[in-house]
């Protein structure tokens, strides 16, 4: 990035010990089934599965055969049958289904169920219940995190979301303390820990347990600064469209598990599976940089290139071997992985200069500035009735909501009935899951002081209207995120240049239209060292902050590099561009941060998840 | 590929963002094919010693993986501990009421029941410490039994102390135990008040799909919010029967939803009976047609209509079939019917029929053409049914804003358009620009030469 870097960002810790703990834990667990085996593996898991081990340490380990779970009857003919599953009853009743066919024909065989990251009660009633507990062994697996990069690590649960905030079972709060306690206890002692929303608290308590029944041992702590946030806190940021590259490609491509599939639009041949981390030289320059940044640097790098071949030109025998045997591989994997991302970015190019979407995005930046709303609106109701894309006009029906504290109840209704003639009368339960999630809401009829407020906030100037907020905050009830954006100041003047080069805020993520919300909390309360003076963004919020110092750690020098290095976990998943606004933070500010997440998401995944057409 | 500038170039010069448009005339896209092109011709300078010598790695699911995998370089974390003391504070997050019980939590679990019973009983990781070196079997199950709760008071606590705990397996664990020992009254009439343990037993009962404790549970417990209802139509989803779908959505008719909802599953099943009479009379009418047609089960009310307007565009209203009867009978809106009515009939190709479209909303003297649509919105819909340019241009003609206007019409080729256009505006310079962009020697550029000589037009410039 082209802004100035503060130089004294400390170095981050090495994450690769986590991946070689669950690869050692998962041979020693096939180990406990001594002779050859047969492993089934749950769909989801197979990509984590492969960042761990790969299929020769599996064979090594006497797996012979290796199936997906796919819910049907088996065709192994081995003696044992291994299954490394998540702890989901639907599978447990399969493999229940499976012992039980066995049984009827007088098989005999052994079964063993790995769970991972652990087992559930739930799971071994199932075993129970259909007769072949005690046929059939379980384990646990405890792999809680997965490193996807040097920055970012993952406990890939995207159902934590979903099963948290709208089914409301907590079965992944102990989970998410246990990964915590892992990091603890590889990384820490954490000194402070500061975390907003319900499920953090919970987290944080669950943690807390851990560390208090387990042995303590100290050592040289290498991260210090906990913070955590639960994904409501802010919903506006994961429904932004993603603008930087590394956003873009997931939003289009889908990353997967740090993974992405170009398709033949890309790769011209045949589609092509690539890794996508720090270790891609050519991405990590670009991977934080706005889009429309991306194609200058990609052309420099071009250029670059060609200059470092034209070397060979003139070159003797001598120097020509030591530039073969030197340099010439690196530029070529340089050169692969360039025309690459240029590719990849000539097809994001082609979908994003679609008329449809340049509106998408006026719309977007609409609703966040709080300016031509009805036209917004206008805009969606056109957008639902000539049926285009129905992820996207969830996508702004949410936005719309979130941004205006619900609609008004002739927008709701219209714009329901509008959607449910649109894509189908089954959405109902879509709608019902957004209402309860607070996602899509009908503003009640005492809420239309906020409505006046926002109005009469257009009308004034700004210092006028912040007097009037602090009139009107004591009566409204509901987190208003226009309040809270005038609080903390995302959405930035409009009437200055925004230079997406030199970005001078995180708002260069959303083309400097909106500093995200989580990572502006972040960053103030990093600042402030806890919520002092953010009282009335707490309130905003609906409480549930918190702000601990450890016994331990407080004394040794607040200055030390482990209180720079700061890990943020998300509960409920975070995206691509919230990690890169953290980065862009962190150059700034001479932090290093570590993004825990129960998932990487995107506006598609949050909402998908959240679809009740699904039987 | 030229973009509705105007258009944008409207939004971004009213608002802050300049810096970034995704316009791809811009400069940058120009290098970028530039970087391209350089691209390409080193692959063919380097071509000839190839990438073969990298082992081609494959996944877990067979799949070859790029070679740019992460290199895991493992090195073990160093280890230095020694003893200290636990550290950090307690937050308050759900304090439980123990007034109400003569009982201490602490005494429930650690003594006066069974020295035994442990919440941490049910979750043995909770034990667990991770250490690098950690390679120990640690999965020896205790069995823990909770027959020794027995009384309702007993279980009650057990359960709002493991609410306490945040911990959902064991929640889960004692609901499994309670759903088991309690009657279905007494269960639920204590969970009513107990919001996360009902969650929870609901997420439960969900995943085992016990649909019949499910709805009970939710007729007891949820009056206000029609999670019942909505629990309930929501199985037509797994009915694949579309006779029997119907006659389950016509069952849901009777459900006391919200008033909002009950009319949508009203629409809802007239529309799948509604469905299932034009498939069936379709069906047995295309059987001499070649090219099969889209099947319209179980499709959204637009997606119906559009069908109805492709091939059942004239029928009279009378017919359940007929465009104009779907849209009386689910009260479709003028402009909703006007679009789906527009690209049907423009997808067909049937120009007069979209021309009709228009005209007819204007019966005082059919001179002008009216849309309850933009104009510039209409031509997108008939662009992308691939409309001629004869036909686009009238409709490009009809776009108010006339930067907005040239922009489409010099996407379009609407020489003609264009021309005037800048003839009204009396810009000479874009003019002069506009007559290297057609065609040399072509009736556009006589026009255009023509207007340049005409003395009589005042030109701004």
């Amino acid at each position: 990035m082209a802004h100035s870097a503060r130089r004294d960002c400390p170095e981050l810790p090495d994450f690769s010990l986590l991946k070689r703990l669950a690869r050692d834990r998962l041979i020693y667990l096939l180990e406990q089934l001594p002779g050859k085996k047969d492993l089934f593996i749950e769909a989801d898991l197979m990509s984590s599965l492969d960042r761990i081990a790969n299929v020769s340490t599996l064979k090594q380990h006497e797996v012979d055969k290796l199936y997906k779970v796919e819910y049907r009857p088996v065709v192994s003919t081995s003696d044992q049958l291994c299954f490394l599953i998540r702890p989901r009853i639907q599978t447990v009743k399969w493999i229940c289904d499976v012992a039980n066919a066995d049984k009827a024909v007088g098989r005999l065989r052994k079964y063993h169920i790995i769970f991972t990251p652990q087992k559930f009660f739930a799971c071994e009633a199932v075993l129970e219940e259909q007769g072949i507990f005690g046929d059939v062994t379980t384990d646990e697996w405890s792999f809680y995190l997965l490193p996807l990069d040097d920055d970012v690590i993952s406990l890939e649960l995207p159902e934590f979301f979903r099963d948290n905030f709208l089914a409301g079972d907590q079965r992944w709060v102990r989970t998410a303390g246990s990964a915590l306690h892992l990091l603890h206890t590889l990384y820490g002692p954490f000194s402070k820990v500061y975390g907003i929303g319900r499920f953090s608290k919970m987290a944080y308590e669950s943690w807390r347990e851990q560390v208090e029944e387990g042995e303590q041992r100290a050592r040289q702590a290498e991260i210090g600064t906990v913070f955590l946030i639960d994904r409501d806190v802010d919903y506006v940021t994961p429904l932004c469209s993603q603008v930087v590259y590394e956003g873009l490609v997931d939003d289009i491509f889908r990353i997967k598990c740090g993974c992405v599939e170009f398709g033949t639009e890309v790769t011209s041949d045949k589609s092509l599976k690539v890794m996508l981390n720090s270790q891609d030289k050519v991405f990590n320059e670009i991977r934080n940089e706005h889009f429309s940044n991306v194609f200058g640097l990609l052309s420099q790098k071009a250029r670059n290139l060609q200059t470092a071949y034209d070397k060979r030109r003139g070159m003797d025998i001598k120097q020509m071997k030591t530039f073969v045997s030197d340099e010439l591989k690196g530029l070529k994997q340089e050169h692969r992985l360039l025309s690459l991302h240029i590719s990849a970015s000539e097809s994001i190019m082609k979908k994003k200069t679609q008329q449809d979407f340049q509106e998408l995005l006026k719309t977007e930046h609409s609703l966040l500035e709080g300016f031509e709303i009805r036209e917004s609106i206008c805009f969606l109701e056109e957008h639902i009735i000539r049926q285009v894309n129905m992820m996207e006009s969830l996508r702004l029906l949410c936005l719309l909501s979130i941004t205006e504290n619900g609609l008004l109840p002739k927008d709701y209704r219209s714009l329901k009935a509008h959607f449910l003639q649109s894509y189908g009368a089954e959405h109902l339960l879509t709608f019902s899951n957004l209402r309860q999630l607070g996602l899509l809401v009908e503003q009640p009829a005492g809420e239309t002081l906020t409505v006046m407020e926002s109005r009469v906030g257009k009308l004034v100037n700004d210092k006028t209207a912040g007097k009037l907020t602090g009139a009107f905050s004591s009566l409204a009830k509901k987190s208003n995120f226009r309040a809270l954006s005038r609080k903390l100041n995302l959405v930035p003047k409009s009437d200055e240049e925004y230079d997406l080069r030199v970005p001078r805020d995180m708002a260069y993520i959303f083309s400097g239209a909106y500093v995200p919300l989580s990572c502006k909390l972040v960053e103030q309360v990093l600042e402030r060292d806890g919520w002092t003076g953010l009282e009335e963004v707490t309130k905003l919020l609906n409480g549930q902050e918190f702000a601990v110092t450890g016994s331990i750690g407080a004394d040794s020098s607040t200055k030390s590099d482990a209180q720079r290095i700061v890990i943020v976990v998300f509960l409920g998943g975070c995206t691509f561009s919230e990690i890169s606004a953290l980065r862009f933070l962190g150059r700034e500010k001479g932090y290093k941060f570590i993004v825990v997440t129960t998932a990487i998401t995107n506006s598609s995944r949050l909402i998908e998840s959240l679809l009740g057409n699904i039987a | 590929m030229m973009k509705s500038k105007a258009d944008e170039e409207d939004y971004w010069n009213s608002s802050k963002f300049k810096a970034f448009t995704f316009d791809d005339e811009d400069d940058e896209f120009s290098t970028l094919k530039e970087s391209k092109r350089t691209v390409n011709s080193i692959r063919c300078l380097v071509e000839e010693d190839d990438d073969k010598e990298e082992v081609e790695k494959v996944s877990w699911n067979g799949e070859p993986v790029s070679s740019n995998s992460w290199s895991v370089s493992e090195t073990a974390a160093s280890n230095q501990r020694a003893e200290r003391e636990p550290a950090f504070p307690k937050i308050n997050t759900v304090t439980i009421s123990k007034s109400h019980s003569g009982y201490s939590l602490s005494s429930l679990f650690k003594g006066e029941t069974d020295g035994k019973v442990s919440l941490t009983a049910f979750s043995d990781s909770s034990v667990r410490l991770y250490a690098p070196e950690l390679r120990k079997p640690k999965s020896e199950y205790k069995v823990v039994s909770l027959e020794k709760f027995r009384s309702l008071q007993d279980k009650l606590l057990l359960l709002d102390s493991c609410v306490a705990a945040h911990d959902g397996n064991v929640i889960t664990a004692v609901l499994i135990y309670l759903k088991r020992t309690l009657s279905k009254e007494v269960l639920f009439r204590e969970l009513e008040p107990r919001q996360t343990a009902l969650s929870h037993l609901i997420h439960y009962l969900t995943e085992t799909r016990d649909q019949r404790l499910l709805l009970e549970l939710l007729r007891y417990t949820c009056l206000t919010c029609f999670c019942f209802q909505l629990l309930q139509y929501k199985e037509h989803l797994s009915i694949a029967d579309e006779n029997k779908r119907r006659d389950f959505l016509k069952s849901c008719l009777s459900l006391p939803f919200s008033p909002e909802d009950s009319s949508h599953v009203q629409d809802h099943y007239t529309l799948m009976e509604r469905q299932v009479i034009i498939e069936t009379t379709d069906r047995r009418a295309e059987r001499g047609e070649k090219v099969e047609r889209a099947l319209i089960l179980n499709m959204p009310l637009i997606t119906t209509l559009s069908y109805c307007c492709l091939y059942h565009y004239s029928e009279s209203e009378g017919t359940f079939s007929s465009p104009l009867n779907i849209r009386q009978t689910f009260k479709i809106s003028e402009k909703q019917f006007f679009v789906t009515a527009l690209g049907a009939r423009a997808k067909l190709k049937a120009w007069s029929d979209v021309d009709a479209l228009f005209t007819s909303r204007n019966w005082l003297g059919f001179t002008r053409k009216k849309s309850p649509l933009g104009f510039q919105r209409v031509v997108d819909i008939l662009q992308k049914n691939s409309a001629p340019t004869q036909v686009l241009q009238d409709y490009v003609a009809l776009v108010d804003d006339a930067e907005l206007r040239i922009t489409l019409a010099q996407k379009h080729k609407c020489h003609d358009i264009v021309i005037n256009t800048y003839r009204d505006l009396k810009d000479r310079q874009q003019l002069l620009g506009y007559r290297g962009k057609v065609e040399r020697g072509s009736g556009e550029e006589r026009k255009i030469d023509e207007l340049l000589n005409n003395l009589q037009i005042r030109w701004k410039n």
